[in-house]
């Protein structure tokens, strides 16, 4: 077969509107890219930016509160920044940063070639996008939403919020969700259908089980603020009553709704930065993950109970003791598992050759503020003590340590220990431990006095306070902190942008990492895998490595027989003699290039606009767009091209 | 060897199936097993607010009064029968049976424009007797339930319309079935949906 080097290019039956783009060069390339890691990469720097939006927001926020009585900016401006600052941190940084790793991710360490719908996630995330768009374009078109980002009713009718910052806000979201739900349907078909041969669920990576969990609370937690919008909507656009008291609606009910979404939320941001310290803490401490079932099945019970606490965001809108006790209990009970992952992840330090590389800090950073957020959770699980703590600063301090000290800093692990991976270079570590102390330092320092300013009374999203109450000091300390973290992410934005170019060139497997990703040699090939792996055991590419260490950590790999079967062996490349897919005759597979993926979300925000400005006309024309995009998408096929993969595969 | 690499580029969809899979079960139908999971949840927030804010209309009309029992049993009764004609055309288009196929589609299709052909005249006749979106709450919940519903029918029918066309288009074999049943599945749970909403808004309004 080694007849043909040369791409053997699949005939294309459809009649398509646009000529199948090929170039893998240039904007074009990355406008119709389907290939998991460019769609990761596009995923990672929006995120990244909408951080940095997001982050600016919050300075501004904290520069108006520096100092009792301030004026820098009106109120309502002060409102629109708060609303735009937790809307963009939630759905447009975390949550693509975390969908990044996802799409980089996945494929790889499952031991796939790409996702299963490639274009569906190219769709997924040009409607993340697209409607990103949406949402902070309502800056320029007349004010940005000013409700906050849980929206309640009455805040958000059309008789108290009749501008369009509400609407931009409502149609904004729909299209996150859209991009969400469509990518929740598309990692759990490839999750659970694209696994290598031999991969059984319980010998996936921790990251790609806790990519699953996230993705199935993504499909059941979505629709309902789908829901809920679309009922806003239609309260705003056709004078329905949903939440509108004249017609005897329940403004209550929306914050049920959206707190039904809401809670499972809050997984669905920390649930991927626990998977990435569950990779990261085991390849620098040496050892596998400790108690892996257990970290799999307490991920699995966070989803299912995070379904069952809404109501604790509620202990104060007089819902009844019983409702109260309830949901106070059911809170309590998802603090078990949260916990039993947080002595999980001690019990694989312990005892390990510990290395304190920058990904390493920013995990073990994750450990201490995680379980510091976590426990001022479990104290507003007390109904009659959150009563106390409910709109306070003291909130404010418990989301931040599990969002900031928790996802970010988790992503931040990923991002210093997958960096080398993308981008084929080293990120620099000297900064990096600059950064990690920095951001470390300036986020304890603004948010820890947030805790004495919440218990003593100061209320949150209020743009100013009074001298008398004496929150001055602690605030002022608080800004001076959020300056040093903001500092922190300025000097990891300059030095990434010098390594990525200068960096130094990472070499096969710089880590001495576990997970079957490090494998393949750098940079990725756009195939992946040229022959698709055959997994034996759990961290199958570690006891490749380190065949002699498998006879001590036998019993973390879930098959009895494996330290007999290494030891008989001896020599990692023997294992892979037999591959399960034989490529020889037609080479791999490679689906092509497509337009419509851009094409219809280009579509669905004309739509948008139509629907915004009460004009039919760009309704007919976006919907026009989307339809024809979906006809044209399903007859244009899969395509693509067969290529021949040079002769290396496995590891070098 | 290599006229056979030459053969297997030529069906380049074939290709893409042979493709490695972890389970039996299809990309496309685990796909959307996952999507009717969600949409379980879309009808379950919407049928919820339904149950919410039932009997607290405050003023008229109110469901009792203008529900028609005996017209929504018979469109019932239609689309439920259309999920059986959809099995035999899903069973037709298995057995390369096109002509079969193509009447059973057909039926579903017809089935379904009938079912919404109902729904119009409700409406229609509801906003006739006053009752509208802004009415009450029971028109607000009323319309935003039954009329989703009536969506996920209307994009079921333009589906299976499309199944129907393209058969005429280019050849249709029992190997694009799998395409077929991914269409069956919606359409049944779009019944199956209809048969909660029957219960819930039609039926229980009349117990006791």
């Amino acid at each position: 077969m080694a007849v043909s080097r040369k791409p053997a290019t699949v005939p294309d039956f459809s009649p398509g509107l646009f000529k199948r783009p090929t170039t893998s060069r240039g904007l074009v390339s990355w406008l119709t890219t389907i290939d998991h890691k460019r769609i990761g990469i596009l995923y990672f720097v929006s995120g990244l930016f909408f951080f940095l939006i997001g982050g600016l927001e919050a300075l501004m926020l904290r520069t108006q509160l520096t100092r009792s009585g301030l004026h820098l900016m009106s109120p309502e401006l002060y409102n629109q920044l708060f609303t735009m600052h937790g809307t963009t941190m939630i759905f447009l940084a975390v949550m693509p940063m975390s969908a990044g790793f996802f799409n980089w991710l996945t494929p790889l360490m499952i031991g796939a070639r790409d996702v299963a719908f490639p274009r569906l996630n190219s769709f997924s995330y040009w409607t993340f996008f697209f409607g990103a768009l949406v949402l902070n374009l309502s800056w320029f078109l007349g004010g940005a939403p000013n409700a906050g980002w849980f929206g309640y009713s009455p805040l958000t009718s059309k008789a108290f919020n009749p501008g369009l910052g509400i609407d931009f806000w409502v149609f904004g979201l729909q299209m996150l969700g859209l991009a969400s739900l469509l990518a929740g349907f598309n990692f759990i078909v490839t999750i659970i259908n694209m696994r290598a041969p031999g991969m059984t669920m319980m010998k996936l990576p921790i990251f790609v089980w806790m990519t699953l969990v996230v993705q199935f609370i993504v499909i059941f937690a979505f629709p309902v603020i789908t829901i809920a919008l679309v009922e806003l909507m239609m309260d705003r656009k056709f004078g329905t009553g949903f939440f509108n008291p004249n017609m005897g609606g329940m403004p209550i009910y929306w914050q049920h709704l959206f707190c039904v979404f809401g809670h499972p939320e809050v997984y669905i941001l920390i649930l991927p930065a626990m998977g990435i310290v569950s990779e990261v803490l085991p390849t620098f401490s040496r050892k596998p993950l400790f108690g892996y079932p257990v970290v799999v099945a307490s991920g699995a019970l966070i989803a299912f109970m995070g379904f069952a606490v809404w109501s604790h965001h509620m202990f104060t809108t007089g819902m009844g003791a019983v409702a109260n006790a309830a949901f106070a209990v059911t809170t309590m009970i998802i603090g078990i598992p949260t916990g039993v992952k947080i002595f999980n992840w001690i019990g694989t330090l312990w005892g390990g050759k510990l290395r304190l590389t920058t990904p390493m800090l920013f995990a073990l950073g994750f450990i201490f503020m995680f379980t510091l957020g976590g426990i001022s959770g479990i104290m507003h699980s007390m109904a009659p003590a959150d009563a106390q703590q409910q709109d306070s600063y003291f909130i404010v301090a418990h989301f931040h340590y599990v969002l900031i000290g928790g996802s970010i800093f988790g992503l931040f692990a990923g991002f210093y220990y997958w960096f080398p991976m993308v981008t084929g270079r080293m990120l620099n570590e000297h900064f990096g431990k600059w950064v990690f102390w920095l951001m470390f330092a300036g986020f304890n320092i603004t948010f820890f006095p947030m805790h004495f300013l919440g218990l003593n009374g100061m209320a949150r999203r209020t743009h100013s306070y009074d001298a008398a109450l004496g929150f001055d000091g602690l605030n002022t300390l608080a800004t001076i902190g959020s300056y040093i973290l903001a500092f922190g992410v300025l000097v990891l934005v300059v030095h990434v942008m010098y390594d990525i170019f200068n960096g130094k060139k990472a070499s096969f497997d710089p880590w001495d990492a576990r997970t079957l990703e490090w494998s393949l040699p750098l940079p990725v090939p756009v195939y992946n895998f040229a022959e698709l792996p055959e997994i034996k055991y759990r961290d199958q590419f570690w006891f490749d490595k380190h065949p002699e260490l498998a006879h001590s950590h036998g019993h973390s790999t879930g098959t009895a027989d494996q330290a007999d079967h290494l030891a008989g062996h001896g020599d990692a490349s023997s294992h892979h003699v037999g591959h399960a897919e034989h490529h020889d005759d037609h080479g791999v597979h490679l689906p092509g290039q497509s337009w419509y993926p851009f094409v219809m979300p280009l579509g669905l925000f004309i739509l948008v606009f139509g629907g915004l400005y009460n004009s039919l006309t760009l309704a007919i024309i976006g919907f026009c767009i989307v339809a024809v995009g979906a006809y044209a998408w399903a007859f244009e096929g899969i395509g693509g091209k067969h290529i021949k993969p040079e002769g290396q595969t496995w590891y070098q | 060897m290599v006229s056979v690499a030459h053969d297997h580029a030529h069906g380049h969809e074939e290709v893409a199936h042979k493709e490695h899979r972890s389970t039996p079960i299809d990309d496309k139908k685990l796909l959307m097993w996952a999507f009717l999971a969600s949409d379980c949840m879309f009808f379950g927030a919407l049928i919820a607010s339904y149950l919410v804010y039932k009997g607290r209309s405050l003023q008229g009309p109110y469901p009792t009064e203008i529900l028609n029992i005996p017209l929504t049993t018979v469109s019932s009764f239609v689309l439920l029968m259309s999920s059986f004609l959809m099995v035999l055309a899903l069973d037709a288009l298995r057995h390369d049976n096109i002509p079969r196929f193509r009447l059973w589609t057909a039926g579903v299709c017809f089935f379904g424009s009938i079912f919404l052909g109902f729904q119009v005249f409700e409406f229609v006749h509801f906003v006739h007797v006053g009752l509208t979106l802004q009415r009450n709450l029971f028109g607000t919940t009323f319309f935003t339930l039954t009329g989703t519903h009536g969506l996920h029918v209307t994009i079921g029918v333009l589906w299976l319309l499309s199944f129907l066309i393209a058969s005429y288009v280019r050849p249709m074999t029992k190997k694009d079935a799998i395409y077929l049943e991914v269409a069956g599945l919606y359409w049944h749970f779009v019944d199956i949906v209809w048969i909660v909403i029957f219960t819930i808004v039609y039926l229980v309004e009349f117990v006791g």
